[in-house]
């Protein structure tokens, strides 16, 4: 797409022959064409121009805004004067309404009109005001919501006051420089010029755009002049460069030009998108680029979505059906007609004088369109939309599809695919946060080839999850709530804590249980488990070495050096936000600081000589003097914990204090004792200090002692794995304690606060699969590159080192060892790994890395180039240190840059199920579905998994294809499904139930499954999966997930469903037939492009085997009750043909008639598509066997649709020929033989539906009375009154006199049971058969249902039989 | 298209915090109700074998008596029906039926002669009756105008287009309208009862009370405002067809004359079916044990004046007495008596056939 546009772009400039003017040229405004390139003629898209509106720079303001949209928005789709025109039009795209149209307009035409001209318009009439209706109350509520939303109040800077006013949404402008407070919404897309924060950050929760929770960062313009002091809006000159209003939240490109020439780069880092919340800030500034409906998040504000069900396209060939029965009808009719008019000599009946049979019976053919139009349901489609509704409200309702931690229903997105629930063949489902909790929880590590179990910690996981079984707390999940709306209103309230609101609601019950703590203070992905790691006792004492030389054990200087690169890179290498619970983060006690003299500062540094101070180049110092504030005081120990950290409240801090009142003279005369040494270690941490106190502290007193003082911190991670490795290091008591943009404050043991100067965030990324943050080192000075990331990625990059290979190999060998250990027990690893840089090669870097920043055209591209860069290429040689884990071939022009990379270590991280997961995948298999998981973590995880979820029992038989080659992969494939022939064979051959059990489950590799969709290997592929019980795809990418899940779609051809809970999983969930998002841990981009958004994965089995079914059932019975319905009335009118030559009458008032089905019978059916329950939901659930029946259609399958139709011929010719028979040859009129047909009729067609009803509740019954008392008060009322009402055939005294007569009673109960008979008799002897019948009540057939699956041997065999009774 | 959004207020995506309230507070737990979570109380109407098998038999029991009833009923009615539409050359009628068309101005008069072998008790309805005579075709039903019949002034000299091309005889409108009017049935039929002395006595005909009441007394009325109807009518036009006009139907009798005139009305109800009859005439019971119409010989006298050859129609004149249940109809007697055996016949099948599955369901349960 970009592609095309920039060829498109490239060709423009071309015709135009204007190539060099670039977009950079002044004023620009956006209507032009060929004002889009860059210098660079790589650069395409428009751009806009955004000039400040502080009244200085007032005509290029006005020159270049004029276009830009102002504030104000406007959702609605039609405005009052327009709505009845446009919803006109849009309502006669669809076909049905065109065609009544047609109808409608035929019976203007006077040689074939059949009824009076208005009652034709009826159901058309009442269809178009139906659903005109709904658009307009829809449209009025977001009228409503879009006046609110504009009269909200904000203030924005006048020029002409020079100060700041309140105006409301809608009048902010382009350019205008609006002022936000904390937790103050933000009211359009704004640069942020100013914020109060000293580091010139603001945090943004961005729950209103994409419902996650956790903070974000956003930054002052970097190099913006003003920062730190006051901002000024008269003062601001600068221009603004943008691209044009775009829908990608996440991209965002320009460049400010000052009024001096400078440029700087903007991104998406600088941006306040519209809706989100200040937080965390005081005070904010920003000037607006996008107003109203250009700004991101009105760009992807798109309504619900729709997709049509498969049911609904089978009806649409039903439709087609009933067309062409229509036609033969009317041909019938003409034919009839004109054979009729041909044997009488003269004009008959004085009324067709000199009308040609052929023609005559060509105006009849269209008179028969007309009366015969109730064939084609106009009320069907309006009616299947009611029915979604009504199961859309019911599902939407269940109390099981509740969560009670999350206090979240299940939200239906999707509202027309209901039924296609019922019908899911094959589940696509992702693991990590949908089988699993994606809760994760540090479980072990190795550093340094070492293992380090954490048994403690094992036995402590298993504790919290017994724990929680007993108290029957099912799991402990952050409220994430997704709904924006009520967020929002929240957010409103100023003057509650800033922190994030889940943090108050996370889990309220764990922390009173376990911790009887009243307040619970948790962040974003924090569960209590996550935070209490038990520290390994063998690493404890290594640490502790630090800080204790005494201790006996003494590791190599080497191995502390990983391991404390490890714990820091763990506490560092993230993006996680540090929030405390009780104190806004803007108020930073830098004031506080406990100042120290110049010289003792100096002293410090010179302690720290391995690092000169004079190092730093004061470029690197100059941004942040909070930095170096905190540097000079590293050695403050605790004292320095009040030190520009959050924590500043409370008790905790006063504990603290004491701590540091009782021993600061102690701990400073040790200092310099125990600096001298520390200059003979020579790499980077050499910093130690004993403190006495702290050494005959035993490991559990340290731990705790570090949980209390920190336990105010709060992380906001934006994946659970850094929440989890965060609170992993600060059990070792290195702990994070706070963020700004250029530096981290992390306490390491032993060695008290450190400030890091934060370079760079290579941000994570999935091609990557690995981030990494560029510090320099706080302690050497040194610039270093810690990555963390997938151990496929990490590990396969690694290169021996030239010098120490064997020892470096040998660590390599043993991590792997370890990595394949964690995996086989199911846990999720990472790796650590870290470089160091030189300067010179860290400034090379840097200005490429600056240039790929500050462009405005392909900065992602450029940006993840320069990541690879910095994360392969520095360590591709590290060949003069020994310590190196490098990096395969990628880019081998960087060759010259030397450095080396610190492989530190790799952890594992271990992610609970869900619960009831087994549970749910059995049921799901029981019910027909296949169940494959597609995951991007390793092979050995994901079998893992699938053992432990029961998607994998033992006795399954494993097919592993991993593939070096695509050939290999070919011949793979054929062994593979010789394999599996071989074994069905063998299935065969034994015959029994017996060798069911053993079925194949197909693992496959990311790589190997790339190969196989191949076109070549795509049908093996496909083949094999079929026979395949169950398929794992591991290290699969999203754009793997969606092409499988279209191959399996188109095909084999059947009915898929994706579920999945992060935004890997999106593009795979929007190619499924249903797509289900878990609303969990990582964000709502899910559940927000899905159909259906659960909380639980076990919430499936109760949607698709209960609600999937029922609403299945449901429809596809209605759907064909309707089509009997009209095929059955429709047809009375038919056979009346025969007796009245053809000529298109009719017996019934013309009202009457296009009521009938319009309104006299339309509510039962609505009832019974929301209502019916053709299996009790237990049963159901219990028996998910029973689910297979729709998977294959077999309620609605083509012959059920001609016995429908058969049937409704049969009806109606009973219908019609009892009253015939009765009153052949009698003096009864037109009108008076209608009335018991039409009496009847209705009987027929309402008990028809108590026959094919299932359960009968009151709501039956009382919809029943209303339809009968409609008919006959309508008719009643009619014949009563109506004296000339509805020329020219008038019913007046008709049915009255009708039904004082016996006859007609006689007539009507004939009629009725003899129609309904055959129905009834084979719905009885069908479910005699089906054995669900009339022989027991239900409870007692399922129990014996359930005995007989127990008592067959396996759940194959099980099925068979309950095929054969049950399903019939 | 109607279920576009349901929930869309919690999506728009867009509410920026404009709504102020009760989030908090408000708990998203669905009720816990017997309505919400699909658990109302429900009677399951065809799967317990208790429903099932006693309605076949309950119906059986009753449709047999019920037919047997309606078949003895409708024996018991007497009905005598004698075609003299003349189309055979030995029918009296034989000459009229060749010659007459809607424009012979002469009367054409014949005379049938038959027999009644039971004597008639009760009131004796007497019918004129049509066959293959389609009063129910779409064009002829609607050739009408129910407003000028209303006695609607406007509708008089101005009726509706539905009765072209019945509308306007040249520039006066026609009265009453329409192409049903203008077929207006006009044969004249007298009933001689021919005594054992072979002298003629004169059946008297009662020919009032023959219509319905709503149709006499609310949807037909003679045009307003003036008594006298030929004043009324002065400014109308006769149906073409007609040999007189509309106020000189019935002169004798005011209450029975113009649109009110029953043999009218009844004509104006367009008949069901091709094959139709229409009540011409009452002969009222006498009083004492005498048959309104004793067996014997009877002599109708025809003035024939209807048409009905063009068409291969047939004229019959038909003589019945009623019950409870209308006319002679052995249909609907047989047809209860089939229908309701039929459902015996089910039941009884279906008993035994449930016995057989009964057992053996609970004997197959166990071995396996």
């Amino acid at each position: 797409m970009e592609r095309l546009r920039w060829v498109q772009q490239c060709c423009r400039q071309l015709l135009a022959g204007d190539s060099r003017r670039g977009w950079y040229s002044d004023g620009l405004p956006t209507s032009s064409l060929l004002n889009t390139h860059s210098p660079r003629g790589r650069v395409c898209g428009k751009q806009r121009t955004v000039f400040p509106r502080n009244g200085r720079h007032q005509q290029d303001y006005e020159r270049v805004s004029r276009n830009y949209k102002s504030n104000a928005i406007s959702t609605t789709k039609y405005t009052f004067l327009t709505f009845i025109p446009m919803n006109l039009f849009e309502q006669f795209h669809r076909a049905a309404n065109l065609y009544f149209l047609f109808l409608t307009l035929l019976n203007w035409v006077p040689v074939v009109e059949a009824f009076q001209k208005e009652i034709t318009m009826i159901p058309l009439l009442l269809v178009l005001i139906i659903i005109a209706i709904k658009d307009a109350l829809e449209d009025f509520r977001r009228y409503l919501f879009d006046k609110k939303v504009n009269n909200n109040v904000v203030r924005v800077f006048c020029g002409t006051q020079k100060s700041y006013v309140d105006q409301c949404w809608k009048n902010v402008q382009v350019g205008d420089f609006v002022h936000l407070s904390c937790n103050e919404i933000i009211p359009a897309d704004m640069l942020l010029l100013y914020s109060s924060d000293p580091h010139g950050v603001c945090y943004i929760e961005t729950a209103n755009l994409d419902g996650e929770t956790n903070l974000k960062q956003r930054q002052v313009v970097s190099d913006f002049p003003l920062q730190g002091e006051e901002f000024t809006p008269e003062s601001f000159h600068s221009r603004i460069e943008c691209e044009n209003p775009n829908n990608d939240l996440s991209r965002f490109r320009g460049y400010m030009e000052h009024s001096n020439g400078v440029r700087v780069g903007l991104h998406s880092g600088n941006l306040l998108l519209r809706s989100c919340t200040i937080r965390n800030t005081e005070t904010v500034v920003g000037i607006v680029v996008y107003a109203g409906h250009e700004t991101k998040a009105m760009m992807n504000n798109s309504g619900p979505r729709y997709k049509r069900s498969k049911l609904e396209k089978h009806l649409n060939t039903d439709i087609l059906w009933c067309v062409v029965l229509l036609f033969v009808m009317c041909l019938t009719a003409a034919i009839g007609h004109g054979l009729w008019m041909n044997s009488f000599k003269e004009s008959i009946f004085q009324v067709d004088t000199e009308t040609p049979p052929a023609l005559a019976g060509f105006y009849i053919f269209w008179t028969m369109v007309i009366v015969l139009q109730v064939l084609i349901p106009i009320s069907l489609y309006v009616s299947i939309e009611i029915v979604k509704l009504g199961q859309i409200y019911f599902i939407h309702n269940d109390l099981s599809l509740y969560n009670k931690q999350l206090d979240s229903r299940i939200q239906c997105r999707a509202l027309n695919i209901t039924e296609d629930l019922g019908q899911i063949q094959y589940l696509f489902s992702d693991k990590t946060g949908t089988l699993t909790e994606n809760k994760m929880v540090f479980r072990r590590c190795s550093i340094f080839g070492v293992e380090y179990p954490h048994e403690e910690n094992a036995r402590r996981l298993e504790v919290y999850e017994s724990e929680n079984t007993e108290t029957a707390v099912c799991s402990v999940t952050l409220k994430s709530g997704y709904s924006g709306k009520s967020l929002s209103c929240r957010s409103l309230s100023c003057n509650r804590s800033s922190v994030s609101l889940h943090t108050l609601t996370a889990e309220p019950m764990e922390e009173d249980q376990l911790s009887g703590h009243v307040q619970p203070r948790t962040g974003a992905f924090c569960s209590r488990m996550a935070k209490e790691v038990v520290p390994d006792p063998a690493l404890g004492r290594k640490l502790n070495w630090l800080t204790n030389h005494s201790s006996s054990e003494t590791p190599s200087s080497m191995e502390l050096t990983y391991i404390t690169d490890f714990f820091l890179a763990l506490a560092i290498c993230n993006s996680v936000v540090v929030s405390s619970p009780n104190q806004p983060r803007h108020v930073i006690p830098e004031e506080r600081t406990p100042l120290k003299s110049l010289e003792e500062v100096k002293l410090m540094f010179q302690r720290f000589s391995f690092s000169p101070f004079s190092a730093l180049s004061p470029s690197q110092i100059k941004g942040s003097p909070h930095s170096l504030k905190s540097r000079l005081f590293i050695r403050g120990k605790r004292g320095s914990l009040t030190l520009s950290t959050p924590v500043s409240n409370t008790t905790d801090v006063s504990s603290s204090s004491q701590e540091n009142d009782s021993k600061p003279d102690l701990s400073a005369r040790e200092e310099e004792e125990q600096d001298v040494e520390d200059q003979e270690t020579e790499d980077d941490l050499k910093d130690t200090q004993t403190n006495p106190d702290e050494a005959r502290q035993s490991m559990q007193d340290l731990t705790k002692q570090v949980e209390e003082i920190t336990d105010e911190l709060v992380y906001e991670a934006e994946s659970p794995d850094e929440a989890a490795l965060v609170h992993a290091a600060r059990a070792y008591r290195c702990t994070l304690r706070g963020r700004s943009a250029e530096s981290l404050l992390v306490d390491l043991p032993g060695i008290g606060s450190l400030a890091i100067q934060l370079l760079h965030i290579l941000p994570f990324d999935s091609n990557r699969k690995r981030m990494s943050v560029v510090v320099r080192h706080p302690l050497t000075g040194q610039v270093v590159v810690f990555t963390k990331g997938a151990d496929s990625v990490i590990m396969d990059l690694a290169e021996s080192p030239t010098d120490q290979t064997e020892v470096y190999s040998h660590i390599k060998e043993k991590t792997q060892k370890h990595l394949d250990a964690y995996a086989r027990e199911g846990l999720r690893t990472l790796c650590i790994a870290k470089k160091v840089l030189k300067e010179d090669e860290y400034d090379l870097w840097l200005k490429a890395h600056m240039l790929a920043e500050s462009s405005i055209e392909n900065r992602e591209e450029l940006l993840l180039e320069s990541a690879q860069r910095l994360e392969t290429n520095l360590t591709l040689l590290g060949s003069h240190c020994s310590s190196d884990l490098n990096h395969s071939i990628s880019e081998l022009k960087y060759q010259h840059l030397k450095r080396m990379r610190v492989f530190s270590g790799t952890t594992g991280i271990v992610d609970r199920l869900q619960e009831e997961v087994p549970e749910t995948i059995a049921a799901l298999q029981r019910a027909g579905i296949k169940v494959w998981v597609l995951t991007g973590d390793k092979q050995e995880t994901a079998i893992n998994i699938a053992y432990a979820c029961k998607l994998l029992c033992a006795s399954d038989k494993l097919l592993t294809a991993n593939c070096g080659s695509k050939d290999a992969c070919a011949a793979l494939f054929e062994d593979l499904i010789l394999e599996v022939q071989g074994g069905e064979s063998l299935t065969a051959l034994t015959g029994n139930g017996e060798s069911m059990s053993s079925s194949f489950i197909l693992v496959i590799d990311g790589r190997t499954l790339g190969w196989a969709l191949e076109d070549e290997l795509r049908s093996n592929f496909l083949e094999l999966s079929r026979r395949c019980k169950a398929v794992i795809c591991c290290r699969s990418t999203p754009l793997q997930k969606s092409q499988v899940v279209q191959l399996i779609r188109d095909h084999l051809g059947v009915m898929t469903l994706a579920v999945g809970d992060g935004a890997n999983d999106v593009s795979m969930i929007q190619v499924a037939d249903v797509g289900i998002g878990i609303s969990g841990q990582e964000g709502m981009q899910a559940v927000m492009s899905s159909d259906f958004a659960i909380s639980r994965f076990k919430h499936l089995s109760k949607l698709l085997l209960v609600h999937g079914h029922w609403c299945y059932s449901r429809l596809a019975n209605m759907i064909q009750y309707f089509i009997y319905k009209n095929v059955m009335y429709v047809n009375l009118l038919f056979w009346y043909q025969f007796f009245c030559g053809f000529s298109g009458s009719v017996m019934t008032n013309s009202w009457v008639l296009i009521l009938f089905n319009l309104i006299f019978t339309s509510a039962p059916p609505l009832i019974y598509g929301i209502l019916n329950q053709d299996l009790p939901a237990d049963a159901l659930m219990e028996l998910p066997e029973l689910y297979q029946d729709a998977q294959t259609s077999k309620t609605f399958v083509p012959y059920m649709f001609w016995i429908t139709v058969l049937d409704a011929f049969y009806q109606s010719l009973v219908c019609f020929f009892v009253p015939y028979f009765a009153y052949a040859g009698s003096d009864v009129g037109v009108l008076s033989f209608g009335s018991p047909i039409n009496a009847s009729a209705l009987f027929i067609i309402l008990l028809h539906q108590v026959i094919e009803s299932n359960t009968l509740t009151w709501i039956h019954m009382v919809v029943l009375v209303l339809s009968c008392t409609s008919y006959f008060g309508f008719v009643l009322l009619l014949s009563g009154f109506c004296v000339t009402c509805s020329p020219p055939v008038n019913p007046l005294g008709i049915e009255l006199l009708q039904m004082s007569h016996s006859l007609f009673y006689i007539t009507c109960v004939l009629t009725t049971v003899a129609a309904l008979l055959p129905r009834y008799a084979h719905t009885h002897t069908h479910c005699r058969n089906s054995c669900t019948g009339s022989v027991f009540p239900l409870g007692a057939l399922y129990n014996s249902l359930i005995i007989k699956s127990f008592t067959l041997t396996t759940p194959g065999d099980a099925n068979v039989v309950i095929t054969d009774t049950a399903i019939h | 298209m109607m279920a576009s959004s349901y929930n869309a207020k919690e999506e728009d995506g867009h509410h920026s915090g404009a709504s102020s309230g009760t989030g908090l507070s408000k708990n998203k737990k669905p009720d816990n109700t017997a309505f919400k979570q699909q658990r109302l109380p429900a009677w399951q109407p065809i799967l317990t074998a208790g429903s099932v098998l006693p309605a076949f038999f309950v119906i059986g029991l009753i449709f047999i008596p019920i037919g047997i009833g309606l078949y003895v009923t409708s024996n018991n009615i007497k009905e005598f029906e004698i075609d003299y539409t003349g189309v055979s050359s030995d029918s009296p009628c034989y000459n009229c039926a060749k010659n007459f068309t809607w424009n012979t101005t002469e009367p054409c008069v014949c005379t049938v002669n038959f027999t009644l072998l039971q004597p008639f008790e009760s009131n004796v309805f007497m019918y004129y009756g049509l066959s293959n005579f389609y009063q129910n075709h779409r064009r002829y039903v609607k050739s009408r105008d129910d407003r000028q019949l209303n006695g609607d002034l406007s509708a008089l000299t101005d009726p509706s287009k539905e009765c072209e091309p019945y509308r306007k005889s040249g520039d006066v409108s026609i009265a009453p309208c329409g192409a049903i009017a203008n077929s207006l049935f006009n044969d004249t039929l007298v009933l001689y009862y021919v005594d054992s002395n072979n002298s003629k006595i004169e059946v008297p005909l009662v020919k009032k009370g023959i219509a319905w009441w709503t149709d006499k007394h609310v949807k037909f009325r003679n045009p307003a405002g003036n008594s006298n109807l030929t004043l009324a009518f002065r400014d109308t036009a006769k149906p073409v067809n007609w040999a007189k006009p509309v106020y000189e139907l019935d002169p004798s009798d005011p209450d029975n004359n113009g649109f009110i005139n029953e043999d009218f009305i009844v004509w104006m109800r367009t008949a069901a079916l091709p094959t139709f009859r229409k009540l011409y005439r009452i002969i009222q019971k006498k009083s004492g044990t005498t048959p309104t119409l004793p067996n014997g010989n009877y002599m109708l006298n025809i003035t024939y004046n209807y048409p009905v050859l063009s068409f291969d129609g047939r004229k019959r004149m038909i003589l019945s007495t009623i019950s409870w249940m209308g006319g002679k109809n052995p249909f609907l007697g047989i047809a209860y008596i089939t229908v309701g055996s039929i459902c015996f016949f089910l039941g009884v099948v279906l008993l035994i056939i449930h016995h057989k599955y009964d057992n053996r369901n609970t004997s197959a349960d166990i071995p396996s």
